[in-house]
């Protein structure tokens, strides 16, 4: 059997894991589950492109490092991306859900968000058309790795890169005052203001940080498919089964549930065929909230 | 005169402008005294202290801290004026280690105070120190409530306010906290408790007040109230001493 639908699930859940960071944060600290995390994906995604081309137009070409299909351009302008994602996703917060949040209704919040997630698409599609872009038309050759398996340098960095900003942010929720603060947000809002916790920093840093691994996804996801407005949405319903299977709250279980789900929707393509991928999601999203709500990670439900 | 600490004038607040709870008390705590709050169920009590902490609205009146008025710091500024509050449950990060709940609290420190204040801490309560890396969700109900007056102190407070601290503690564990907090006294640290059991705040407090459907029924020294058989039998629900029918 060839086992390269491994290593293809495995870049998948890798991009779905960063991407569910960002939801199993704002789903803990937040409390509500935001619908338009997709669009931060695609938007993350878009002000790269953009970014990149102004870039490659001001320093001429768009030089490749290496064996990689793109070079310092993409990667500059996906760091800026990043933190322009973290803006918008404070804005967004700003403008809509912080007002919401005053009135304590978790699901007019989860409905506004699904609002904001059409409005962001819809801009997505207004200013750069419903086509298909790309970071580079070069074709990359996959190398054998053994066992049947072949991957891209695109793909080899991108893991690596995954694997990397994880043990980062893991380090930092562990370590920093705003992690801590953060968990502590997360677990007791009350508890954590009168020990001194301000939960509007809190607030602030999560979407801050959800907005830019949202960024890092779509990036990725950018790089080894395509760009389109839809590439965020499309992949809503892995990002959450991803984040309730690693248990609402923590940011390993957020990746590996994403790893989960992407090797899970690449098998299934190998034994039922792609029409049923979609489905994989679902599935397990369903199957988690019946034998273990908390998932595999998590403190609470 | 001993100066005045914590000064609370008219207070009323409650979850709805409409319908306060705690309708317009007055309360001026003396700097290293000890004053319990008590009164029967549905007083209150916690309602007044919690509103004192910044975690309940105020309608009316007034709160300073040693002469800086607070009555409008939102609740996580409280920490750094000086005012420690331990709320009655869910008092302790129960997924965080013992140590990172007093990491937590020592955030809001400079960095370099920071480790200092969590050794004197973990040298306060030997029992935490001995366990600092167990999760605090698997400590028993008393440690709990040790670690939870260790976060409220890290940051140096001035003035130490419990909602219940004895509450769901067997009688020695009550008696254990009690006496942590006599010895927290004698460090010079002000202490404002609301209890339901009676008896045990009366004997650690130097002064007592008493709500009874949100305003101040009686207010005395400690001793006073303790020995008025009417009130214990009013309010307190202590049943009369022996001889004193």
């Amino acid at each position: 059997m060839n086992l390269q639908f491994i290593a293809d699930g495995l870049i998948m859940g890798a991009l779905i894991g960063l991407g569910a960071i960002g939801v199993t944060l704002t789903y803990s600290i937040l409390r509500f589950a935001n619908f338009a995390h997709g669009e931060f994906l695609a938007w993350g995604t878009y002000f790269t492109l953009a970014l990149a081309s102004g870039f490659g137009a001001m320093f001429g070409g768009s030089g490749t490092i290496g064996a990689l299909s793109f070079g310092w351009p993409v990667l500059l302008a996906g760091i800026l991306a990043a933190l322009l994602t973290g803006l918008l996703a404070l804005v967004l917060d700003r403008i809509l859900f912080a007002k919401l949040r005053e009135r304590g209704n978790a699901i007019v919040m989860v409905m506004a968000s699904f609002g904001a997630s059409m409005a962001l698409r819809s801009l997505l599609e207004f200013f750069f058309t419903s086509e298909p872009a790309y970071f580079s038309r070069d074709i990359q050759i996959a190398s054998p790795l053994g066992l049947g398996i072949r991957l891209t340098p695109d793909q080899v960095f991108l893991l690596g890169l995954t694997l990397v900003i994880v043990i980062v942010m893991e380090r930092f929720m562990a370590l920093s005052p705003t992690g801590r603060a953060m968990r502590a947000v997360s677990e007791n809002p009350v508890l954590a203001r009168v020990s001194g916790v301000d939960v509007d920093h809190v607030i602030r840093a999560t979407w801050m940080i959800g907005g830019a691994l949202a960024c890092a996804a779509g990036v990725m996801l950018g790089i080894t498919v395509q760009i389109r407005p839809f590439m965020g949405f499309d992949l809503l319903l892995p990002l959450f089964a991803a984040a309730i299977l690693g248990g609402i709250g923590s940011v390993p279980g957020a990746v590996i549930g994403g790893l989960i789900v992407g090797v899970a929707e690449a098998s299934a393509v190998q034994i039922v065929g792609a029409d049923y991928r979609a489905a994989i999601a679902f599935l397990i999203l369903i199957a988690v909230l019946l034998v273990k709500p908390s998932g595999l990670f998590g403190a609470r439900t | 005169m001993t100066k005045t600490i914590l000064a609370i004038d008219g207070l009323a607040a409650g979850y709805e402008p409409g319908a306060p709870i705690v309708r317009g008390v007055s309360l001026a705590v003396a700097e290293g005294e000890i004053v319990t709050i008590l009164g029967p169920n549905g007083a209150g009590k916690s309602t007044f202290i919690k509103a004192i902490a910044g975690l309940v609205p105020k309608f009316a009146g007034g709160v300073t801290l040693d002469g800086r008025d607070i009555t409008r710091s939102p609740a996580h500024l409280l920490a750094r004026q000086g005012l420690g509050f331990v709320p009655q449950t869910e008092n302790v990060f129960t997924l965080m280690s013992i140590t990172d709940n007093l990491r937590l609290a020592a955030d809001i420190l400079p960095r370099p105070e920071r480790a200092e204040k969590i050794d004197a801490m973990l040298t306060l309560f030997p029992d935490l120190a001995r366990q600092h890396q167990l999760a605090a969700g698997r400590l028993s109900g008393g440690q709990r409530q040790m670690l939870a007056v260790a976060r409220a102190l890290i940051s140096g407070p001035r003035i130490l306010m419990l909602d219940e601290a004895s509450a769901g503690l067997s009688p020695k564990l009550v008696g254990q906290v009690f006496a942590k907090l006599a010895e927290i006294r004698h460090t010079g640290i002000t202490i404002v408790m609301v209890e339901q059991n009676a008896k045990a705040a009366l004997a650690l407090a130097d002064r007592a007040i008493i709500l009874v459907e949100g305003r101040t029924a009686h207010a005395g020294k400690s001793a006073d109230i303790a020995s008025d058989p009417v009130i214990r039998e009013l309010y307190l629900g202590v049943a009369p001493a022996k001889g004193a029918a």
